[in-house]
This record gives C-alpha cells, structure tokens and sequence, in this order.
C-alpha cells in the first residue's frame, strides 16, 4: 500500500545540510495500523509528510497504491491526495468556519453537489458523534472535539489511507483513548491503511499491528508490535518499550540484586502468549529444593495475547538453581539472570 | 464664522468621496500586492525570488515619501490618469498610490499570521493554489484584514487632509485655508471635530466588524 524505498530527505544545501531521513525502507500493507515512533528530531514528521508530499524526498521513492506520486503532474498528484486523508497534532482546522464547512471543505474543494455533500458531511458528523456541532465553531470544541472534526474531514473523500501526525499527542490521555478507539474503527469498518507517528509508545500498544522505530533519521527496528514489544533489539526499541511495559527493576529489588550470591540468584523471567497461562513458578517450587520469592512483575496484554515480565529470586543449592533455571528453558519462557550493573 | 454650514457639508462629502474612492482602489491593489508578496516569498505557495524582492523594494520606496512629497511629485502621472492635475479627482490618484503599499503591507502582515498548519492541511486534501488563496488563507485572515482596512481607512482621511495641495478641498482644506490661514478657530474646531468623530467611528466599526468574523 504505502512502500518507502531508499528515501532520504535533506534540509539545507547537501553538504552540510540536516539528514531528517537517511535511506529509509518501509512497507506498509493494505489494512494495517503501522506506527512509527521515535523521540523528537528523529525524523517522524518528515516521514509522513513524504507520503503525501507535503514534502518532496531529496532521493529514493515513495509509493502509494502501486503509484509513485513523484511521477505525477500537480493535477494528478492532487487527485491522488484525495486518497490520502491526513490528520494532525493541532488539528489544523479552519476557525473561520463552523464544523460543517470544515468537515466539508475536501468535498467543495473538489466541486461535488451540494445535495452530495450536506449528506455526506452528516454521515462523517454521526460516524465522529459530533452531527448535534455542526453549527459550532473550533474555538467552541474541546481538543478532543476539534480531532473528531480532523478525522471526519480526513475521511470526506473516502480515502484508503489516513495520515495522522502525533494526532493524539496534544490531548489528555481520556481523549486519547477514545480516539485511539476512533481510529481502530475506521481501521476495521473502513478497511483503511492508517499510518501513524507518534513518540507515545502507548499509542502504538493500543493500535498498531506493525511499528517501525526511527532514530536520527534511520529505521533501526521494525516489525510486530508484538516481536518488539517483547524483544527490543536496540536501545531506543528497548527504551520506547520500557515506558509502557513497566518492565523496569525498581530501586528496592537492585538492593537484593547486589547482595546475591550463588545461593541467592535473581532471575528475570518472560512469559509471552500461552506460556502466561502454565502455573511455572509453582511447579519449580514443587519439583524442586529451592525457596521461589517473587520480587516484581506486570502483566500487560499486547495485539490481545498477553505478556508477562517477573523478577524472581531463587535461593537454594547453586546445583539446583541451575536444574531450575534448564527447567524453565525448556518451557519456552525467556529467562535472563539480573545483575546489578545492567539490569 | 467666513463659511456657513453648506460649505462644511460640501467638504465632508468631499472628504468621503476621496476616501471612498481611494479606498477602493487602493484595496485592490494592496489585496494583490499583499497576497503576492506572501506567496512568492521563500517556502510558500508560488516562491519566486525575484517577483518578491522586485515588489518588495517598490512598496519600501512608495512607503518611504511623505504623502506631502508623492502627491506633487505623480502630479504627470495623475494628469495621464485623470486628466488634470487639481480637483478632487487628481487627490485621488496619489492618495491610492500613498494606500495601495500601506494596505499592501497590512495584508501581507494578516496572512502571514494565518497558522501554516492550515495550510498545511488544504496541501493535504489536494487544494489547488488559489482554492488555498480564496478558501483558506483569506477567511482565516478576514478578522484581521478588516482590522488592517480600518487603519488604511483612517490613513486616508490623514491623507486626505493635505489634499488642499492640490486643490482637492474636503474637510483638511477648509481647516488649513480657513481655520489656519484666516485665523478662524470656529472654522477649525469644526473641522477637527468632524475628523475626530469620523476617525473614531470608523475604528468602532472596524473593531466590531473584525470581532462578528472572529465570532468569539
């Protein structure tokens, strides 16, 4: 659907000009939520504006629905961002305008009947839950009113794809919610691609399939909310992660961590999907001679399939701690000793 | 008093034909003037280094001499364009020439204040150039252009008062040839006291114009 080939973008003259996107390869399906995070400066904003090019990539291509609108004339190229709705961090709406002529703009921009548009405009206002609005202005809105009115005008045109740029990062985290909730309807009643950037790694726990992390300008990790949630590979992954995961060693159990030995080890263990459900740690209590104390640990549910992250302490003979610890490997369940230094 | 009441009418109507007349056209050209002047500058809609930099010295250079000056100075010009060089008509013409920059300035001042992200989002649903223009950046700049007209406005009744130079007549001249000249303070205070309550109705109306668009 959305295919990012080799693009790069740079501001200023070449030489020494700021490298906002470095050679960036994505692929984003027909369907998909795909998130793509990262802090600020990392790229994100132009990211997404290459896809309707808001802004032009300075090499490589982008492509959408088969077509690279590079190619196009202006006419062209204006036909195809009817396709592309867009949503924004500040809404960007009109304030001169009430709610229905914002929600009807992309409708008169492309000169459709009037008769059309009113009742297209109240269909988009029922879908958002804003039709008793249309007669308000912006200012008159709550910041998570002014983004249904965004997304209903995102979808005027019934596009297939919908942008949306930090679309939830200046509401408060009830709002966002509710319409994290929005987009995953429009997902899945519209059957439509939704590209998101954010720096919120929530946003994406809440509804992305997919989620590529960008840092300084480069893709470092992409893949399955899932696979990166439960196994960042680099740093920034690990970090974005750690913000939502809660997954991180409180003060309290690095004091207990430090005074191990080897009859006192303190394990992290990491249950994903249907190993969640097996009743491990008592087994190890029962079937072997160790004492299993459990120090810290959360639950969080990921794509639906839950994830499970334990500090747990072992003390016992160091022989069977280690019966223990191939024990527990063989269960397909992650387990890493915890020291001190790295956590 | 040296002059009856009919003569004041007569200058106050005078005054507002000049006004009006030289606020219209004078519009016209700041309108274009000014919506060029923001869209062919660096990273907007039409950029074009040359229209801008050429525009931008002329209305600097027409901004830079006192309406005293500029008036006897187009004096060929206003007889190419209205055929004479003295009457109410030939006030007109450098009057527009003294606005046209002014408003032009103000204008371009208004758009620029319009929030790029809505621009941003008219790119984004596939607006053409001037559907951004006329849907976009002029409503939401309406408030304040109506703002920006109502200090041309009432640059122009300051204009029009020199306009006695070039027997133009209206309000300014009766004050200066009467109420300066001929030492007739009566004559004076009437005519400054109709310039006040004009200047000062037309900023109310400008002010409650631009907040009914704001709709606050």
């Amino acid at each position: 659907m959305i295919t990012f080939d080799q693009v790069s973008k740079v501001y200023g003259e070449k030489a020494e000009g700021v490298k906002a996107l470095d050679n960036v390869d994505l692929h984003i399906e027909e369907g998909e939520i795909y998130g793509v995070i990262g802090f600020s400066g990392a790229g994100k904003s132009s990211l997404i504006r290459c896809v309707n090019l808001l802004e032009q990539p300075t090499s490589g291509t982008v492509t959408v629905n088969g077509q690279n609108l590079q190619a196009l004339s202006p006419k062209e190229l204006r036909e195809a961002k009817r396709n592309i709705g867009m949503i924004f961090q500040h809404f960007n709406l009109l304030n001169s305008k009430t709610v229905f002529t914002n929600v009807a703009m992309p409708l008169l921009l492309s000169k459709t009947p009037k008769k059309e548009v009113t009742k297209r405009v109240y269909e988009l206002l029922d879908f958002v839950g804003l039709r008793d609005k249309a007669d308000s202005y912006p200012d008159q809105l709550s910041g998570g009113q002014k983004q249904r009115v965004g997304i209903a005008r995102s979808l005027a045109t019934q596009p297939s794809i919908l942008l949306c740029d930090e679309a939830t990062s200046a509401l408060d985290p009830d709002t966002t919610n509710a319409i994290l909730k929005l987009l995953k309807k429009i997902n899945q009643e519209y059957n439509i691609t939704i590209l998101i950037i954010t720096h919120e790694m929530g946003v994406i726990r809440e509804i992305c399939d997919k989620v590529a992390v960008l840092e300084d300008g480069k893709v470092v990790e992409s893949g399955s909310v899932f696979d990166v949630f439960s196994q960042p590979q680099t740093t920034t992954a690990h970090n974005f992660v750690s913000t939502v995961m809660h997954d991180q060693i409180p003060d309290s159990v690095y004091e207990l961590v430090r005074k191990q030995d080897a009859h006192n080890q303190i394990y992290r263990i990491v249950f994903v999907g249907e190993s969640t459900g097996t009743p491990l740690l008592s087994q190890i209590a029962k079937q072997y001679e160790v004492e299993v104390n459990v120090l810290f640990g959360s639950i969080t549910e990921l794509q639906g399939v839950p994830f499970g992250n334990l500090i747990v302490q072992f003390e016992g003979e160091e022989k069977e701690i280690n019966r223990v610890i191939m024990h527990i490997h063989q269960q397909k369940v992650s387990v890493k000793e915890v020291l001190a230094d790295v956590g | 008093m040296l002059v009856d009441w009919q003569t004041i009418t007569e200058a106050l109507w005078q005054t507002i034909v000049m006004v009006a007349v030289a606020l219209f056209f004078s519009m016209i050209i700041g309108l274009v003037l000014g919506i060029v002047l923001v869209v062919t500058r660096k990273g907007h809609l039409w950029e074009n280094k040359y229209i801008f930099t050429v525009l931008n010295a002329i209305v600097n250079i027409f901004r830079s001499i006192p309406f005293i000056i500029l008036m006897v100075a187009v004096i060929p010009f206003t007889r190419l364009v209205v055929g004479t060089s003295i009457g109410t008509a030939a006030a007109i013409v450098p009057m527009v020439l003294f606005a046209g920059p002014y408003i032009a300035r103000l204008i371009e001042n208004s758009l620029l204040e319009v929030d790029p992200g809505v621009m941003e989002a008219a790119q984004s649903m596939g607006a053409t150039p001037w559907q951004i223009i006329i849907r976009f950046l002029i409503p939401e700049a309406l408030s304040s252009l109506v703002l920006g007209a109502t200090i041309a406005t009432i640059g122009l009744v300051g204009a029009s008062a020199m306009a006695g130079a070039v027997g133009g007549g209206g309000l300014g001249d009766l004050a200066i040839t009467f109420g300066y000249q001929r030492f007739d303070t009566m004559v004076m205070l009437i005519t400054v006291g109709i310039l006040v309550v004009m200047v000062q109705g037309l900023q109310s109306t400008g002010n409650i114009l631009s907040k009914k668009i704001r709709r606050r």
